[in-house]
């Protein structure tokens, strides 16, 4: 990987009174997989279009390539864009929508052409397909053909708006790694918008978490899970049971589970004072038979729910002293019984896996006792 | 209501639709100058008394330049306002959209005297550019109606894929909407088209010295002796009509089938 594709600094935009995007800054590197992951209405699909040309910032400044991007209209940008609806041409063949790219290209000749078109479509697995008509294409060949017919440009940055949203899961699944494929394959910038968090963190290099207009934080997947920045971005990227909390420097109290100390690391977004909120994962809790391991500690409950995935049972464990359940995950292994509703748990946890955020303002139910 | 008594009030709703209509070929084929039951034998020399008017000749060219050009202008104006309207939002958007369908209910002969009034005041006087200009304020709001459906269903990602694939705007247009949009526009010029060719309170207020067809029709009912030819010319127009109909209809639904939409709306 090398310097960055596409920067964006101070970027702003208002739709009248809507405050769609709120101060920007982005750099996005070449030839990485980078994920613009949130929530429905955060600014995600605004910023990609923004980046494709389809918006225009309100205040702030735009850099593909070192280039400005002010003035530059959607055609004359080294970008392409697979659309979440696709917008495969109805009325053209696959193979004429995949080369519609290529009619302002002067330098590229009928047989040229024909090859081109020949190549974009066996790189997404489509090759033979060209005489077919677009409109009587699959869901998943669609999106193939929307590939191509972006792809066989050479942009500088491939902009994919939901892409995967459409289909269903099994495809979706195949469609990821495919996607993954590709990108490492023609080296290009894959720039994603998508609000599964699971397809962000599969398939990204690096991702920005946005909520209502912001980029809440930007980290490779790995920093994202282990290390959220805010209760927010913890709460939206994987499983995470929040128990109200009270810190006093490194040592924290948390309802229903008792006091222990904390490290600076397990505080991302400073420590805070007083009212806190300390969360955990499911997998780094277990559900106790015999002694616990070292440096883990006992939490006595009883088992309130359980949700059978087959590799995974998730139990809801209520804690005496915890206002929400605790959400446990386990293993199906062999020889290891799947524990009853009712029935009582004993719940181990680690202080070393606990992630402690400031309370936020409002709604807060202060610990018990 | 029973499924019998449904059944016959539809069977009576069609005929008062289409009996009147059935008359037509009856007399126009008539042996006969005079208009009744019971019936003189069956003759065509009504259709070949049509060729020896020379009026008539003149009547119908009228009537066919100015259908051309109003069907033309008024399928122009509704693409713009279509477009418009379904692409983008404006300020007065809804009260500029509602102006322009108005003349859809506003009755034709106030329409007709308006346009008289008006013509007359700003001296230019009347003639077939009036009664054009008169057809493309009725023909329009139909144009739109239909092309706004078209529009309407159009992904707006797909002008905008069109154009993140290097096209210009206009190329964008010519290139993906259009095409995408050509059946709808076929149909709306063929009704606009219909709906001059057969509109007579305007023509007959703003036509002045050179009559179209309906004005001309009028004008021959005062003879007796020329009703038979009247009814054989009656005759022709509304097969010609129904044709075009159904032309404009087939290409109205090819449009949603080609772009694999379901159907909703139309005048058929």
């Amino acid at each position: 990987m090398s310097g960055p594709i596409v920067e964006m600094t101070g970027g702003e935009k208002w739709y009248g009174d809507y405050h769609a995007l709120r101060g920007i800054d982005l750099s996005i590197r070449e030839g990485e997989f980078f994920s613009l992951l949130g929530p429905s209405g955060c600014g995600k699909t605004t910023l990609l279009r923004t980046i494709a040309g389809f918006e225009a910032l309100s205040e702030g400044s735009l850099r593909i390539g070192g280039q400005d991007m002010a003035r530059v209209p959607p055609n004359r940008r080294p970008t392409n864009m697979v659309f979440q609806s696709y917008a495969i041409f109805p009325h053209l063949s696959v193979a004429q929508n995949v080369a519609y790219g290529l009619r302002a290209r002067k330098d590229v000749d009928a047989r040229a052409r024909g090859a081109m078109v020949d190549e974009a479509l066996d790189m997404v697995g489509l090759g033979g397909f060209g005489d077919r008509a677009a409109h009587a294409l699959s869901g998943g060949q669609r999106q193939r053909v929307a590939l191509a017919r972006a792809l066989i440009l050479h942009p500088k940055v491939l902009l994919l708006d939901e892409p995967l949203s459409a289909l269903d899961r099994k495809m979706r699944e195949t469609m990821q790694g495919e996607l993954r494929r590709l990108q490492r394959q023609v080296g290009i910038t894959f720039v994603l918008v998508t609000h599964d968090q699971e397809e962000a963190l599969i398939m990204s290099d690096r991702v920005a978490v946005m909520f209502e207009g912001a980029i809440a934080q930007l980290a490779p997947p790995q920093a994202l899970y282990a290390r959220p920045a805010t209760r927010a971005v913890a709460d939206f990227i994987g499983v995470m049971t929040f128990l109200p909390a009270e810190a006093r420097g490194s040592r924290v109290e948390i309802a229903g589970l008792g006091a222990c100390e904390v490290a600076p690391a397990q505080m991302p977004a400073g420590a805070p004072a007083g009212a806190a909120e300390a969360g955990l994962r499911p997998e780094a809790l277990t559900m106790l038979t015999g002694p616990a391991p070292e440096g883990v500690r006992v939490a006595e409950g009883t088992v309130g729910d359980r949700a059978y995935y087959g590799d995974m049972t998730y139990y809801m464990v209520d804690l005496p002293g915890a206002p929400d359940r605790l959400t446990v995950s386990m293993k199906n292994i062999p020889g290891r019984d799947v524990i009853e509703v009712g029935a009582p748990a004993r719940v181990g946890w680690d202080p070393r896996a606990v992630l402690v955020f400031p309370a936020e303002a409002a709604g807060l139910k202060r610990p018990a006792g | 209501m029973g499924r019998r008594t449904l059944a016959a009030y539809a069977a009576v709703y069609m005929a008062f639709l289409y009996a009147p209509i059935a008359l037509l070929p009856i007399f126009a084929f008539n042996d006969s100058t005079v208009i009744a039951f019971p019936l003189d034998g069956a003759t065509t020399r009504w259709f070949a008394a049509l060729t020896a008017e020379p009026e008539l000749r003149g009547a119908l060219v009228n009537s066919l330049l100015v259908a051309a050009a109003s069907s033309a202008l008024a399928t122009l104006l509704g693409i713009c306002a279509a477009r418009a309207s379904t692409r983008h939002a404006f300020r007065g958007q809804r009260a500029i959209m509602g102006g322009i369908m108005l003349p859809l209910v506003l009755p034709e002969i106030i329409v007709a005297v308006a346009l008289l009034v008006a013509f007359i005041q700003l001296g230019l006087g009347i003639g077939l550019w009036a009664v054009v200009a008169g057809h493309v304020l009725i023909c329009t709001p139909f144009a739109i109606a239909i092309l706004s459906g078209a529009f309407g269903a159009l992904d707006p990602a797909m002008e905008e894929a069109a154009q993140d694939l290097g096209a210009g705007r206009w190329e964008a247009f010519r290139t993906v909407t259009l095409p995408l949009v050509m059946p709808a526009v076929i149909s709306a010029a063929l009704i606009s088209f219909i709906i001059s060719l057969d509109e007579f309170i305007i023509a007959f207020f703003l036509t002045g010295a050179e009559p179209t067809l309906p004005v001309y029709i009028w004008s021959q009912f005062r003879f007796p002796a020329k009703v038979p030819v009247v009814m054989a010319l009656g005759t022709i127009l509304v097969g010609a009509s129904v044709v075009l109909l159904i032309v404009a209809e087939v290409f109205r639904r090819r449009g949603l089938s080609r772009s694999g939409r379901r159907d909703a709306g139309g005048f058929l």
